[in-house]
């Protein structure tokens, strides 16, 4: 499980989150949910360990996340930022198999299970046919789903080519949609539903997406100004009024009559309350 | 829908593909490097003979080839490998520490430095030796290494970890302001103590002994043994530190072992041949276009690459004009500099 209690964080004066308490249960799917600057990115580098809370503390399965060797950490937490950047050119292929680096030794050289996983992994998020590409030439959407294929490989324990154990796994993702065509969109969260559903992965994700969360996510957790204004079932967050006073926009919330889901449609835009 | 409607099977690979490639990468440049070491010392006004040189039947105070060899020429050409090979390998891991290709290992102000510890020695007139060591060396070392200690307290100082910006402008700042109080002593220095200093600036490997090398040896080792242990953690670095922190890198430490190496290296190779530029870049870029990026393979390879491209550079330095010798840090941004242009034009139209 893994928990943020009463977690504020600063970067020099300016407080940017203030005393937010998160539990993610052991394999549920939870969606973050804000307007711009509203924290959502900074939240999930805390819940990473990748900042230290100038307040409060992370624990992952009870054991604080920035007291941990990052190499143990790494191998049950995999993070996907919203954007990779490259100076030097390395191939898909050799991003998604650095996702094996908390498995190996100080000398040790990747092994057959190791790029059998790696392979596995690009099949999974639809990249095998770039595996020889240089990463620096791929759209923004191809690389987001480079890295999470890098992100994932970390998890496999690669000491059996069998099914895994079913230990608790973390994928945290900044905006995984944020560049893919509708497809991919689509794609993703369907990939993301099944990691959750069967390999038991604990999913964090945040997103400007309010339909897709909605139709993904078991639980959503929406925020504004740092503060954490809202936590529950999609259907109970996601109303007129807490979507409105959130993001300062007036919406129509619908059910689709094909598939059931929640669906946010902006009607207009209020005037900020300053 | 791509790639998510059916699990995808386990397809069988040779697993060894990675090793036997490590291999072969090691050992073709590692003999590249033994072959130029030793090939580059019969090049000279006596012409010597490198199957007399090891001739078990003569002995050594008889074979003049082996004394010539062994004695004379010997030194410089592993004063070139061990300089060649720091400069190279450190530039390697901060071009990864900073993520910019464009970094060399004086990026970070240890040239600047070092020149300025030994214009002071040389204007001050200082005694020449110190415990033995040149004066010139001892101070240009402590020149580079304040330096860098400079850089590293700057960007320490504000944030829990390490800024690598704040690193590359401290650095790029401090090279000016060095070289403004190295042109203000040089105004103040008599012509014959500047035109000795300008002289050291431009690198030389004439050595004399293997006194200096053994002194440069336990930095440069003491650097090499941490850079063996970092190319896995560089290539994540160079995914940004979030990326790597997440992959299980202890970020703060790799930079920190990454610098102090580098800088260790870059002090001790600056101490022994002078500030010689350009093969901390040209010697990576150029491995990286044979070898591919993995730092497993970019920083063994350039390291030998590096030293034999600075034993070569040396043995032209030597002959070229002979019986005159050409600094040789004109020789390697000579060859360098062109080079490098071609590759900046290169890189600029593939991407």
């Amino acid at each position: 499980m893994l928990c943020a209690s009463s977690i504020s964080y600063a970067y020099g004066d300016a407080e940017v989150l203030h005393d937010i308490d998160l539990r993610v249960e052991v394999g549920n799917l939870v969606g973050i949910l804000g307007p711009n600057g509203s924290g959502k990115t900074t939240l999930l580098k805390l819940l990473a360990g990748l900042l230290t809370p100038t307040h409060g503390h992370v624990t992952l399965d009870g054991i604080e996340v920035t007291r941990c060797a990052r190499q143990e950490v790494a191998k049950r937490l995999a993070m996907v930022p919203q954007a990779t950047e490259l100076a030097f050119d390395y191939t898909a292929f050799d991003i998604v198999l650095m996702g094996r680096y908390p498995h190996l030794q100080a000398f040790e050289l990747e092994g057959p299970s190791d790029i059998n996983i790696v392979r596995r992994m690009l099949t999974l998020t639809g990249t095998s046919h770039l595996e020889d590409r240089t990463f620096r030439t791929l759209s923004g959407g191809e690389k987001q789903r480079v890295v999470l294929a890098s992100a994932l490989a970390q998890f496999d324990s690669g000491s059996s080519g069998t099914a895994e154990p079913t230990t608790n796994r973390v994928l945290l993702l900044d905006e995984p949609t944020s560049s893919l065509d509708l497809a991919f969109q689509l794609a993703t969260a369907e990939l993301l539903g099944r990691l959750n559903e069967s390999q038991a992965t604990t999913v964090v994700l945040c997103t400007h997406d309010l339909n897709l969360a909605a139709g993904l996510c078991r639980e959503l957790v929406l925020l504004r100004d740092g503060k954490l204004v809202a936590a529950g079932e999609p259907a109970a967050v996601l109303t007129p009024e807490t979507v409105g006073a959130v993001f300062d926009v007036d919406v129509d919330i619908r059910c689709h009559p094909a598939n059931g889901r929640v669906s946010v449609i902006p009607v207009a835009r209020r005037a900020r309350p300053s | 829908m791509p790639g998510v409607s059916a699990l995808p099977a386990l397809r069988p690979i040779a697993g060894n593909h990675l090793r036997r490639r490590l291999w072969r990468i090691h050992l073709g440049f590692g003999l590249l490097a033994l072959v130029t070491c030793l090939c580059a010392p019969l090049v000279g006004s006596t012409n010597i003979d490198l199957g007399r040189v090891f001739d078990p039947t003569l002995r050594f105070a008889e074979n003049v080839d082996a004394q010539i060899f062994i004695i004379a020429r010997l030194p410089r050409a592993l004063a070139g490998a061990l300089v060649g090979a720091s400069l190279a390998a450190a530039g390697v891991v901060l071009q990864a520490l900073l993520r910019n290709p464009l970094a060399t290992p004086f990026t970070l102000g240890v040239s600047a430095g070092a020149s300025l510890g030994a214009m002071l020695v040389i204007s001050l007139g200082l005694p020449l030796t110190v415990l033995g060591i040149p004066a010139v060396s001892l101070a240009s070392f402590t020149g580079a290494i304040g330096a860098l200690a400079i850089v590293y307290a700057l960007a320490t100082m504000r944030r829990q970890g390490l800024s690598t910006l704040v690193l590359l402008l401290a650095g790029v700042t401090l090279n000016s302001l060095f070289s403004a109080i190295i042109l203000f002593v040089q105004f103040l220095a008599d012509p014959t103590q500047t035109f000795q200093a300008i002289r050291w600036v431009m690198g030389n490997l004439d050595v004399g002994t293997y006194r200096p090398l053994v002194w440069a040896l336990p930095p440069i080792g003491a650097a090499f043994i941490v850079f063996a242990r970092l190319p896995r953690a560089l290539n994540l670095l160079t995914l940004g530190a979030d990326n790597a922190a997440t992959r299980g890198v202890d970020v703060l430490r790799t930079q920190r072992l990454a610098f102090v190496s580098a800088s260790l290296a870059t002090g001790a190779a600056v101490a022994v041949g002078g500030p010689i530029g350009f093969i901390g870049i040209i010697i990576p870029h150029l491995v990286r276009l044979l070898v591919g990026a993995d730092h497993r393979l970019v920083l063994p390879a350039s390291a030998c690459l590096g030293a034999a491209f600075l034993i070569v550079c040396d043995v032209g330095a030597r002959t070229l004009l002979s019986p005159m010798e050409l600094p040789v840090g004109v020789i390697t941004a000579m060859l360098g500099g062109p080079f490098f242009l071609w590759l900046l034009v290169s890189s600029h139209r593939r991407s």
